[in-house]
Formats: C-alpha cells, structure tokens, sequence
C-alpha cells in the first residue's frame, strides 16, 4: 500500500505582463495526508488552486516549495520513474483527456507496456479487456477496438479511470471527474470508484467544488480558497457545522431548498427572506456589503 | 412562423439507423485510427488523384519509350505529326521525348523538395512548440526570419552564386526547400502549441511515456493532415518554382525539367514561329499537375476541418433518408 504525505505544498506562477512582473501564489502551504483506503476532497471555487495541486502531485507542474513524499508501507520512499506506478490521476474532461486517434486498447495499453505489468501482445489484450470490465465497460472487447469518440462522456471517463489504474496505481488523483458528465450518469462513475477503492485499497485525492458528493464520497474535506486551506476536517462536520465564512458560503449554495436560507443566516448574514437585495457577499474579504460599499451590520 | 404540418422530409435519424443497420448486417468494423486519417473518396480527390496519377506515370514510364531526347535532326520545326507525335524542336528534337524527360526532372525536383521542406518544417515546428521556452523562442525566431526573406530573389541570388557546372539537380532542391519550409513550420507550430496543452498529452505523461514518444505517438499522427497537406502544397510551390528558376537560365544544369522546355521554347522564338507544339504540352502539363495536386490538397482539407465533412456526410445522409422513404 502507499501513502503520500504533503507538507507545506506551494506553488507560485510569474506573470509578466508588459514590463510589470508579478507573482500569483496559486497554492499556498496546503498540506494534507492520502492513506490507503481514505478518501481526501478538496473543495473549492474556480481559481483557488485545485487542479494545481493535482497536477502537482501528478508531476506535471514543479512545487515552488515544499515537498510530496510517497511511501510504501514498509516506510521506503517512491521515486524517480516509479512515481507514474504509484500516483495516476483522472483528468477532468473525458471529451480532451483521450487522444482521437488512437483506440481505447491504446490508452489502456501504453500504461501497461510502459510499466512493464504484462509481456506479449496476448497477454496485454486480456489485461486490457479485464480492465474495461472492472470499469464496467462491456461488451470489452468491442470497446478495446473503438476509438473515442465512438463512447459517450460516461463511458470514456470510465475508461480514463481504466487508465489511471492499469499500472496498479494506489494513489488515484480524480480532478472534478463527473463535472463535465450528464447529472444522470454522474453518480454511476462515482459509485464505480468508490467500488475499485473498496477492492483495491486505494487512497484517493477527490477534487470537486460539489459539496454533496464531497459529503457522500469522502471521509476528509479540505476547504480551499485563493490558495488555503480555510477549513478542513471530518466531512460531515465540515458540512453540517461550517466554521469558515466561505465554507458556509458553500455550504448555502448547495440546492437543498430547505436548509438554504437558514444556513445563510445562521452565518451571520442579513435576513434576505425579504425584498432587500441591495446587500451582496463580498468573495474576498468574506462580508456582506451593500451597496454603497459599507458592511452591513449583522442581526 | 411556427410550422406545425409534419413535414415529408424524412429524417436524418432514421437515416443513421439505416446506416448503422447494414453495416451490423455486413459485419463490418468500425474504422480504425489510420483508415479514418484517409480522405474519402470525393470526385475532386478522384479528379485529382487520376490527373497526378496520369502526369506520374508519364514521367516514369515516358522516358522508357521514347526517342532519344538530343538527337538533333535536320528536320526542324515540324507540326505534330509524322514521325513525331509533338512535332519538334528549331533543332529538329522529339518533343515528345523531351516533355517525357522534363517532366521526370520536375517530378524528381518536387519530391526531393516535398520530403525535405516537410521534413525541415516539422523539426523546427513541432520540436521547437513541445520543447518550449527558450528552444521554442530560437526555432520561432529562426524561421520568423526564413519566413520574411523574399523567396524567388534569394533563390535567384544562390542559383547565381553557385557556379554553373555544380548547380546540379540537388543544389536547386535543396535551395528552394530552404526557402519553402518556414510558412509551414509556423503553421505547425501553432497547431502543436494547441496540441501539447491537450489534455490527452498530459494524461500520457503522467502515464510515464517519454518526451519522443509523447510528439511521435500522440503529437503526431494528429498533425498529419496538416503535414500531408503542406507536403502537396511544397510539391507545388517547388514545381512552379523550378521552372520559373530554369525559365530564367538559373536551372539545374545537368538535368532537363519543363522549366528549362520552356527556357529552350522561348529562346528559340517558338511564340514568334508559332510552335505551339514546343510550349503548350510543357506549360499544360505544369497547369495540369498544379489544378491536381491543389484538388488532392482540398480533400484532405476536409480531414483537418471536420466542418466540410460533416456537410457531405450529411448530404449523404439525406439521400439515403430519401431512397428508404422513396421505398
């Protein structure tokens, strides 16, 4: 089994912009633990620093600082080539994350080949085809001969995550897997991965801005916002008793008809039940204004 | 205005279920990755094809049956006819062997020049756009100025510099593929800059596939059209070019192309005379292989721009809609 562990993770991008230089933090210390078994969700708007920590942990952006340390249970750490074995992740969108030209036995195979889990053509074919049905995806030997855009988003996610596990991956990266899919098909991909981490022990790094299945699907919640970690903790408690103003803010935004307004206000927030909608939540300093700009006193 | 009498135009849908239908019946495979990337059989390629295929043949198996293209005759300037299918030369030469030869000369030219442009654009495109930063900057400036250098004086300039007995055959390739590569580098880089930051190419690195195999096998084979494309445009630019160099007396020295037919043609007064049999079949068969070569390059448009594509499958669609409704 193999766990990482994060440590003051940061990453800062240089803009240039003309002569003007300056430098946006777009990860700022987050650290956090993957266990075998557990599933971590990073939670968070657009821009605040997601998917930068999972390309990070993919290695496909440098840390500016701090470290990703990977271990097997034995305590040895992971390196160097080994690190591709150990780490795979789940790109976003199913429609970009599988090249045209190639059919779904490629994408499956490469990684099989590349880590050297199968010798001979026969034997990749099978494993290949064992992997498509793991994820579901039957008739398999059918599908191994298409190519993408013969499958539906579902179904090519599926064989994205096909992917990701073929080399016998234990630390599974999933970037907003179901953002891009229809509603309907979405909790089908999440109840798949929650089975292969079931039957595989896998630690998973679940990215998402959706509080529900965040819930649902995982045992830890780091909030995040422009960068930090504002809130993490049990996902339940995270959820239901939020501490944070944008965790609450979140929390509200979820559609559940029934608890919205009230959350809201529990907050500390101007009871907006009524027709005053000059009062609007500042993202940034975490308050609420009105319109002239003033914070609005809390009832 | 809302329309609600149903209308008798049949559907598209069931259309595709026609399609879908026999192709499960014949058994027949979906296509596979490389017979997708061919462009299908539409009556400008087929035009296209047949002309080129034509002019190609000529060219290899012209020279085999012919007379000897230097023989000089005292017969001079005679019309079509006779002895000698094209008439011939002031000189009293077969024109007929010599448009087979010529026309051999300019293949030969169009190819070297094809391969190496292509190859030449491809190396500093691509690479240059994976590789990024600095590399990238180089290659981009390097062919920025390849690019801005007027073409025809510069071949001119080095055609004339290099002296006559050693301006052979290669020479002129490899001058006019210097001066033809960078518009299509800059093309492929662009292309590739879109590419890299794919994200399959990143789900392949984070597969652990390495930096050649990521441009060879994933990078690749999705520019293809584009490269096929710019190779056929390359033929041309080279053809054209060669004998415009030769039609000015800058040609390959050792080697008769129909640049050098008409160089001969316009030297000897041919218009003046009324030769027409010396300048025609030289000039029509450069028109002829160009009009080719561009319809061969408009259907593999259709590759790269899945728009014109789709137009056509549609079309079809609908006549087979048309013929099931019809029955």
């Amino acid at each position: 089994m193999t766990s990482v562990e994060v440590k003051n993770l940061t990453k800062e991008f240089h803009i240039r912009n003309g002569m003007k230089r300056s430098t946006l933090t777009a990860v700022d210390r987050v650290s956090f633990d993957l266990l075998p078994g557990r599933t971590v969700a990073l939670v968070g708007e657009s821009g605040s620093g997601k998917s930068t920590i999972a390309r990070m942990l993919a290695r496909l952006e440098k840390p500016t600082s701090g470290s990703i340390d990977v271990t097997l249970d034995d305590r040895t750490p992971v390196h160097g080539s080994v690190y591709r074995r150990h780490v795979q992740m789940v790109f976003q969108d199913p429609f970009a994350s599988l090249n045209p030209f190639h059919s779904i036995e490629h994408h499956v195979a490469r990684p099989l080949k590349i880590h050297r889990r199968t010798r001979g053509a026969a034997e990749t074919h099978e494993r290949v085809v064992h992997m498509l049905e793991r994820v579901n995806l039957s008739p398999a030997e059918d599908i191994a001969a298409r190519r993408p855009h013969e499958l539906s988003g579902g179904q090519r996610q599926r064989v994205a995550i096909a992917r990701a596990l073929a080399p016998g991956a234990q630390v599974l990266i999933a970037d907003e897997p179901v953002s891009m899919l229809d509603v309907s098909i979405r909790l089908g991909v999440l109840n798949l991965m929650a089975r292969l981490q079931r039957e595989d022990n896998l630690a998973v790094l679940y990215i998402t801005h959706d509080l529900a299945t965040a819930r649902h699907f995982s045992d830890e919640i780091l909030v995040l916002y422009r960068g930090r970690v504002v809130e993490r903790g049990p996902a339940d408690s995270v959820i239901l008793n939020p501490q944070h103003d944008y965790t609450k803010l979140l929390a509200a935004s979820a559609p559940d008809p029934e608890r919205m307004g009230k959350l809201v206000r529990a907050a500390g927030a101007p009871d907006r039940s009524g027709i005053d909608n000059s009062v609007s939540f500042n993202h940034y300093t975490g308050e609420w204004t009105s319109l002239d700009k003033r914070p609005v006193p809390v009832s | 205005m809302t329309n609600l009498t149903p209308t008798t135009e049949p559907s598209v849908a069931d259309a595709d279920e026609a399609l879908a239908a026999t192709a499960r019946e014949e058994g027949r495979k979906p296509r596979a990755g490389w017979r997708a990337m061919l462009p299908s059989m539409t009556p400008s390629l087929v035009i296209g094809f047949g002309i080129v295929a034509a002019i190609v043949l000529f060219g290899l198996l012209g020279p085999l049956f012919v007379q000897d293209p230097t023989t000089v005759r005292n017969s001079g300037l005679q019309p079509p006819g006779g002895g000698h299918l094209l008439g011939t030369t002031q000189t009293g030469q077969d024109v007929l062997a010599q448009l087979a030869f010529a026309t051999r000369g300019s293949l030969e030219i169009g190819l070297i020049v094809g391969v190496l442009a292509t190859l030449l654009s491809a190396f500093f495109g691509v690479l240059g756009a994976y590789l990024g930063g600095f590399a990238d900057e180089a290659f981009s400036l390097f062919s920025n100025v390849m690019l801005v250098i007027p073409g025809l004086p510069l071949v001119i300039v080095i055609s004339g510099f290099v002296p006559q007995e050693q301006r052979g055959l290669w020479t002129i390739a490899v001058v006019l593929a210097i001066t033809g590569w960078a518009a299509s580098a800059r093309v492929l880089r662009a292309q590739t800059l879109s590419l890299r930051n794919r994200d399959y190419v990143a789900a392949s690195r984070v597969a652990g596939e390495r930096s050649w195999r990521v441009i060879a096998v994933e990078i690749l084979p999705n520019l293809l059209p584009v490269i096929a494309s710019q190779f056929v445009f390359a033929v041309i630019f080279a053809i054209l070019s060669e004998a415009g160099l030769a039609f000015l007396g800058l040609g390959a020295s050792n080697s008769s192309t129909l640049g050098t037919m008409l160089f001969y043609a316009q030297n000897g007064f041919a218009l003046q005379l009324k030769a027409w049999w010396w300048f025609v079949p030289p000039g029509l068969i450069i028109a002829l292989l160009g009009c080719g070569l561009s319809l061969i390059n408009f259907s593999i448009d259709e590759i790269i721009n899945p728009k014109l594509r789709n137009v056509r499958a549609h079309a079809k669609r609908m006549r087979i809609a048309r013929k099931a409704a019809a029955r």
